[in-house]
């Protein structure tokens, strides 16, 4: 796998703040990473610094081969859509994905052509003379993207493009964003803040947070193994019991004691925290022989829609959550109060060091 | 840490986009350098010397503190300034408010009455006056003939200050946000406590402001002193006899370093304040709509109706002073004050230079301020140059317009200097008043700036786009509105000042506010008035057509702001 774009020991400070400590990264061509965190995380700059609007404090960055550490963005390959989109006001739709294109010594009929095919591929065939103040967020949306694939850019760059959109327009934007990149093949940044919108559309995703890159991986392997308590708590939900490590498989916590993977480079009595996602709490069908049985009492429960996320008390202030299915509730009789025989699969707990 | 930080900062290359912009900013800090600073300086400079530019050290400050006359007239500005800044502020505050916080019939109206004195020189309520309450005047027994001094000052002030401290408080009083009176009305206050508690601390910046511009402005005006002052001296005064009566160029420069420290104080308390403000209007807001209210409206109405007429009764006697054969023993109206030609020996001349130097200065000057502007605002980098820049467009604010002539005299008239070709042509005076009204084409261009999407530039930078082209596609087109505004107060001002281009016109170009002065010192009262009333026609139309232009052309040209 090629490395499209190779960031190598990147640094990015403001006066005394340092925004990105030492980023190592690689791309692949015709990829879609999404750089995802919190605010503040450093992924805006991150991005920035690839367009070389921000330009970093030190590091390198190479695309396809050429360092374009020092470039101006002028001078580098990429397109680029901002969530304000960034559309020129006074310009027609038309203009606008045109605007590229005109300086590149190309017929009016050629320029024509082209903007008729970009706006028939972002779903805009009849727009082309309308002003971006007529057309709604979502469309505004779509010519920003025309506009920044129009001269058929090697890296396109999406800083937050969907979060100005209201919840609807921004699932059914997720959908055709990712199927037109993967139509066009071009690789393809997207920074976000939203884990689902992370989740759905990345081939790979980078958890950042605090400047650092907390975790690269496919959306699979970010959500069934977190390599850090951050990402673990970033994205989906987790519950956090705190406990003590017993070598060679073991999380004491509190009176009880859970049995887990083998953990490398625990020492045994270290302090760490022991992880599950709601959804991975056994509570029906437990086999006799079910590693980590807990009895618990249903503390707290509250109705989501399709199912209810329940705090379950485990005595000895020990808490966590767990997801029931609303079958569920009305097989068992789940109500607050309830006690319950619940299991927690050592294959899916994960632990991290506090 | 792993990765040993470079000690220094990346540097980035430059595109060429990058090199003109830094190339354009050098400039226009020569620019401004050569227009301000360095006239600054000399005028400074000028204050150490002797009549014939030997080094004297403080001996003229001396002089200037040990001679009565002079501190006198330093006390007395100091004293008139406070006096109409206690008045004006007052009166603008209750005005603004009845314009923007009640329901007054025909509010545009009294809206554009407020704006009247704007497009009058400084002269034209000092002329109204004489012949209101002068030695002649209709009501020369309420004044007892004592219209000449300080209370002629006063009352000419008011009339000329007001449309400035108005236009702030009404930009203060309508950033309110009705859900803070909707609390307040729900937590049961009373009408008393909600104006002392979140109207009067709304308002709070806008008052310093207005203040502020106002001892500014009184402090630094000539025309009024010079038509109305009589005996009384103030500072402005001085620095004109200093310099033209008794061509006493270093004591000029004393009194004129003297005129800029209450100007640049002002300048410098109003910065610190403005600093302090955070935006009262989030996005979120919710517009204050008055509500009628029978006593208060009727009440605000009567308050403006007296305010109104009294600004319509001064420009009329100026208007029907223009028209009268002989005040006051024929009253018979005519227009042979109008034939300028028998009063000056530039006659209408005058008329048409300052036509020529207002449209000079506003095309060079908003052209310089508008390019400027994004120039400081949208290079990347370069941040020194672009900090000096700032300053620099900041200074002109601070600079009284005579203060500043001052400094021109000395900067473009010193026998080595080789711009001294300017001296005495049109051109100096365009320039001139360019500079002397820099920083408010400065500001407005910057917030038209800052108002657009700050990534046009990136955008433009990825598809590969130069800058310029953007500048002139996008950029500019969209603050058209900002640009006219500045192409507008341009020729306006240009049209009424007299301050800095009283020492700097020569007889081919003398402009027609300094020969109206010219022409009310040799005694023809009423052709002064005619020239006076003919800046304020040229000027008033021009913004007329501004405002018809803005309903009717601009709203065609500018199809793509509506949805």
């Amino acid at each position: 796998m090629a490395g499209y774009l190779e960031i190598r020991g990147l640094v990015k400070r403001f006066g005394e703040f340092t925004a990105l400590h030492d980023i190592d990264l690689d791309i692949a061509e015709g990829e879609f990473v999404c750089f995802l965190g919190p605010s503040g995380c450093g992924k805006t700059t991150l991005l920035r610094a690839i367009a070389g609007l921000d330009p970093q404090t030190g590091g390198t960055i190479r695309q396809r081969g050429l360092d374009v550490s020092s470039l101006p963005p002028a001078k580098r390959d990429f397109g680029i859509v901002f969530q304000s989109y960034a559309l020129f006001p006074n310009l027609t739709v038309h203009d606008n994905v045109a605007y590229g294109l005109v300086s590149r010594r190309k017929t009016r009929a050629e320029i024509g052509r082209r903007v008729e095919e970009l706006l028939a591929l972002v779903g805009l065939p009849d727009s082309g003379r309308k002003y971006p103040a007529q057309l709604s967020g979502g469309q505004q949306q779509r010519v920003a993207l025309a506009r920044a694939i129009a001269t058929a850019p090697g890296l396109l760059l999406l800083d937050e493009p969907l979060s100005a959109l209201d919840a609807r327009v921004r699932v059914r934007l997720r959908h055709e964003i990712k199927a037109l990149q993967r139509r066009l093949g071009v690789t393809t940044i997207m920074v976000t803040h939203d884990q689902e919108e992370a989740l759905t559309m990345a081939d790979r995703i980078v958890v950042m947070n605090h400047g650092v890159i907390e975790q690269v991986g496919t959306p699979q392997e970010i959500y069934r193994r977190p390599a850090t308590a951050f990402v673990a708590d970033f994205i989906g939900a987790m519950s956090f019991l705190s406990g003590t490590f017993e070598a060679p498989a073991r999380v004491r916590v509190g009176a009880l004691a859970f049995g887990v993977p083998p953990q490398d480079g625990l020492a045994a009595g270290a302090a760490v925290q022991l992880c599950i996602r709601p959804e991975d709490v056994q509570v029906r069908n437990l086999p006799a022989d079910a590693a980590n049985r807990v009895a618990v009492s249903v503390a707290e429960l509250d109705f989501v829609g399709s199912f209810c996320r329940a705090t379950l008390d485990a005595g000895a202030g020990v808490t966590l959550t767990a997801d029931f299915s609303s079958n569920l509730m009305r097989d068992l009789g789940v109500e607050l109060g309830r006690r319950l025989e619940i299991a927690l699969p050592p294959d899916r707990l994960r632990v991290f060091a506090a | 840490m792993t990765a040993a930080a470079p000690a220094r900062p990346m540097r980035i290359g430059l595109s060429r986009d990058d090199l003109a912009m830094r190339a354009g900013l050098v400039l226009l800090a020569l620019w401004l350098i050569l227009t301000l600073a360095l006239p600054l300086w000399s005028l400074l400079a000028k204050g150490f010397q002797d009549r014939d530019g030997n080094f004297v050290g403080l001996a003229n400050y001396i002089t200037y503190f040990s001679t009565p006359a002079l501190v006198q007239s330093a006390l007395n500005s100091l004293k008139v300034s406070l006096i109409c800044t206690v008045i004006v502020v007052p009166i603008a505050f209750t005005y603004a408010y009845a314009l923007t916080r009640a329901v007054l019939p025909a509010r545009w109206l009294f809206q554009g009455i407020a704006l009247i004195p704007i497009f009058a020189p400084s002269l034209l309520p000092g002329l109204a006056l004489v012949y209101l309450f002068g030695n002649q005047g209709f009501f020369k027994k309420l004044f007892g003939g004592e219209i000449y001094g300080m209370d002629g000052i006063i009352v000419a002030q008011v009339f000329y200050c007001l449309p400035h401290a108005t236009m702030i408080l009404v930009t203060a009083l309508r950033t309110a946000d009705a859900r803070l009176y909707e609390a307040a009305d729900a937590l049961g206050a009373t009408r008393l406590r909600v104006f002392l508690t979140v109207t009067l601390p709304g308002a709070k910046y806008g008052l310093i402001s207005a203040a502020l511009v106002v001892f500014t402005l009184v402090i630094t005006d000539f025309g009024i002193a010079k038509v109305i002052g009589g005996n009384f001296n103030v500072l402005a005064t001085d620095v004109y006899k200093q310099v033209i009566g008794q061509q006493n160029f270093s004591m000029g420069a004393v009194v004129g370093m003297v005129l800029l420290a209450p100007a640049a104080l002002a300048f410098v308390v109003d910065y610190l304040v403005q600093r302090k403000q955070v935006a009262l209007l989030t996005a979120r807001a919710v517009p204050l709509v008055p509500h009628p209210s029978r006593g208060r409206d009727l009440a605000l109405l009567a308050f403006c109706g007296t305010v109104a007429f009294a600004i319509l009764a001064i420009l009329g006697m100026a208007v029907w002073g223009s028209l009268i054969k002989y005040w006051p023993y024929n009253l018979s109206l005519t227009l042979s004050h109008y034939n300028l030609a028998a009063a000056d020996a530039s006659g209408w001349g005058a008329y048409f230079n300052s036509i020529e130097m207002a449209l000079g200065a506003a095309i060079v000057g908003t052209a310089v301020m508008f390019v400027g502007a994004w120039l400081a605002e949208k290079t990347r980098g370069f941040g020194a140059m672009r900090g000096l820049v700032q300053f620099l467009t900041f200074l002109p604010m601070a600079v009284p317009g005579l203060v500043l002539g001052l400094g021109y005299i000395f900067f473009f008239n010193a026998p080595g200097n080789p711009l001294n070709v300017l001296y005495g042509t049109m051109s100096i005076l365009v320039i001139n008043t360019v500079a002397h009204f820099y920083t408010v084409g400065h500001l407005t261009s910057t917030t038209a700036l800052k108002q657009i999407d700050p990534e046009f530039e990136s955008v433009s930078a990825s598809l590969k786009v130069p800058v310029w082209r953007t500048f002139g596609r996008v950029t500019a087109p969209i603050c058209l509105p900002a640009i006219v505004d500045i192409a507008i107060y341009m020729f306006v001002n240009a049209m009424t000042t007299v301050s800095a281009v009283i020492f700097l016109y020569s007889p081919e170009t003398k402009l027609a506010s300094v020969a109206a002065v010219n022409i009310e010192e040799s005694g023809a009262t009423a052709t002064a008035a005619a020239l006076c009333v003919l800046i304020v026609l040229t000027s008033a139309t021009v913004k007329a057509a501004h405002l018809l232009a803005d309903r009717y052309l601009f709203d065609r040209l500018q199809a793509w702001r509506r949805r």
